[in-house]
């Protein structure tokens, strides 16, 4: 499947016009520099040489080097990728939590205003552009009231080091999880609220689908025997809701969050636009514009390859979740 | 005379349009009232977009008709933008590059995505292989990365852009049709149409297609809102299409600039009115997903 998108990525952007050599120099470059380029970047050969050479690369893990600045695309895209891998929870969280509180509450008042109030969020939710619920959180968390910053990872000098005992050095490039490593609470503050909005922000746009999800599970599941069999036995309706019934429900929002994970993604690239996030979607978007081949085919395969193991992820939890499947 | 019949049919359909809708809100509860409120909105808001040279109170793109950056007043009551024109006819004109966007994907989706998953489905084998695994890969892809990098390798334009956006969704179309047609291929009026040596070409057109079409409907108008937020995600990301007539994609990336001056007015009308057209969209796919596939209504498209 990703060689498929590889592929078609790697042959459409070279066979359409704008070239990456013309870019760099700005169109002010002498044929000599840009055959000479040409030649460093390896453009000179023919096209299933480059082709061969690349995927040949691919499999030794190299992911060529970035025809804008020359340095390896694979190193880039490892710095920027933990910015993304660290939106994506964040927000795959926000939307999960808000997804199923207000699904099971919609579930708990079926058909009564709250059920209708609750649904109506969810459809409008699937309408909202996710950069403008970003850009209106901005306006007013941040321009308005002051309370959060609008844009990047950490404030200046508050980037968290990791963890280092001696000379060893760990580091997992996620600064939340960095700042508590080196113990510095203040850093972990900081970088949590440069996280909030971001990831409220997509999570939100994409919490309608669990509540719907949700909702309907749910609705059915509180029906069942084992339930009104909890509910005689005089357990806590809290409990019966969140301990016994949702335990059931959950499987399909599961499922459900491994098939919005590509649109998670998606919705990233616009996210991290909008905050000025340095993650792979800002990376990809920053050298679309330079025409980078390599990187963008770098950020192509990784997200492809980000997608396939969550989805892998989910099937393997699935089937410690569910004791009827086996592996 | 034939035609004559035609244009008498036509012409009871348009009557019957209106007191039609009030009935299906009647009478089908939620979702018809779902249908009923997402076509009103729809097209109040085509409506406006198609009217907007005779109801806009200044030209959308005049500037310093006002003073730059005017909050909401009596004169303005949308504010102006950086160089001074009137947010209000801006709103009012500002929806028709978005609307052709979306009317031109959707209308290639169809004609790309139908035939192609009524083909693959009903030959089979390793054609129906084929197909379904590269429209899995597209599918399980995150869309906007996609629709990115070809609207940047097709250049700007209104057909370009839509090209890019079709090229996202098409796999929808083929996986809802190809799902029906494997359910419907098997039954017994199938078989018996094949045995009586019916043309494949007129088995897809008369006997599987007004099956598959309900759902068609469906996934087109959910489609729709899809693609308008696509088309403003594009927009945003600097790949929108370069047109001196307003357009609110282009007005809400152009107020993320003026978002620290606190210019609240410039962002926040543009982008209600996207999610106001994508509402209608949205809403018109739910209410018809449940009237006319009950059974569809659990998984949702995406």
């Amino acid at each position: 499947m990703i060689f498929i998108l590889l592929t078609a990525v790697f042959f459409v952007m070279r066979i359409l016009p704008g070239d990456p050599v013309q870019m760099h120099f700005e169109k002010m470059a002498t044929p000599a520099a840009v055959s000479a380029m040409q030649a460093q970047l390896g453009m000179d050969k023919p096209l299933w040489l480059q082709y061969v050479n690349y995927l040949a690369g691919l499999f030794r893990g190299d992911l060529g080097k970035s025809m804008q600045d020359y340095s390896p695309v694979g190193q880039q895209i490892f710095s920027a990728f933990p910015a993304t891998l660290e939106l994506a929870i964040c927000s795959m969280l926000v939307a999960v939590l808000i997804g199923i509180f207000l699904g099971v509450e919609s579930s708990k008042a079926y058909n009564k205003p709250k059920d209708h109030v609750i649904r109506v969020f969810g459809i409008i939710s699937y309408a909202i552009p996710v950069f403008f619920l970003g850009m209106l959180l901005q306006m007013v968390f941040g321009v308005w009231l002051h309370w959060l910053p609008t844009g990047g990872r950490a404030a200046p000098g508050m980037e968290p080091t990791g963890l280092a005992i001696g000379g060893l050095h760990f580091q997992t490039g996620l600064y939340t999880v960095d700042s508590l490593l080196e113990g510095n609470l203040v850093k972990f503050v900081d970088s949590v609220k440069y996280l909030l909005l971001p990831s409220l922000a997509l999570g939100l746009v994409l919490c309608g689908i669990f509540i719907r999800l949700t909702r309907s599970n749910m609705f059915e599941t509180m029906r069942l025997d084992f339930v009104t069999a909890a509910k005689a036995r005089g357990l806590k309706e809290t409990t019966v809701t969140y301990r016994y019934a949702l335990r059931n429900a959950f499987l399909p929002v599961l499922t459900m969050m491994g098939l919005q994970f590509a649109l998670l993604l998606g919705g990233a690239v616009l996210t991290e636009t909008t905050f000025s996030w340095p993650g792979l979607g800002r990376y990809l978007v920053d050298r679309i514009n330079f025409r980078d081949y390599t990187a963008i085919q770098g950020a192509v395969v990784v997200f492809g390859i980000f997608v396939s193991l969550v989805s892998l992820a989910v099937d393997l939890l699935y089937a410690y979740l569910d004791p009827r499947i086996r592996l | 005379m034939p035609w004559v019949k035609k244009a008498k049919v036509k012409k009871s359909i348009l009557a019957s349009i209106i007191p039609g809708l009030a009935s299906v809100a009647k009478r089908r509860g939620l979702a018809g009232k779902l249908v009923v409120f997402g076509a009103i909105l729809t097209f109040l808001i085509v409506a406006m977009t198609g009217l907007s040279p005779l109801i806009v109170p200044h030209n959308p793109s005049k500037i310093n008709v006002g003073t730059p950056l005017m909050a909401p007043n009596s004169e303005f009551p949308l504010g102006t933008d950086d160089v001074g024109r009137d947010m209000l006819s801006r709103i009012i004109a500002g929806g028709g590059v978005m609307l052709q966007v979306a009317l031109v994907s959707v209308a290639i989706c169809l004609v790309i995505g139908v035939p192609l998953g009524l083909f693959a489905s009903h030959a089979g084998g390793v054609v129906d292989r084929f197909f379904s695994l590269i429209m899995d890969s597209v599918y399980a892809f995150p869309g906007i990365i996609l629709a990115i990098a070809f609207s940047l390798v097709l250049g700007r334009g209104v057909i370009n852009m839509a090209i890019a956006i079709a090229v996202v969704y098409v796999p929808s179309y083929f996986r809802v049709i190809r799902s029906q047609v494997l359910s419907i291929k098997e039954s017994p009026y199938i078989e018996a149409a094949n045995s009586i040596g019916a043309k494949t070409r007129t088995i897809l057109r008369q006997y599987i297609l007004p099956n598959v079409l309900p759902s068609i409907v469906v996934v087109g108008t959910v489609n729709f809102a899809d693609a308008i937020l696509t088309a403003a995600g594009l927009t945003f990301i600097g790949l929108g299409v370069p047109v001196n007539v307003p357009d609110w994609g282009w007005d809400l990336t152009n107020g993320r600039r003026l978002l620290p001056s606190g210019s609240w007015w410039v962002i926040t009308f543009p982008g209600i009115m996207i999610i106001l057209l994508a509402l209608g969209f949205t809403l018109m796919g739910e209410g018809l997903s449940e009237l006319l596939n009950p059974r569809l209504e659990q998984g949702g498209f995406k």
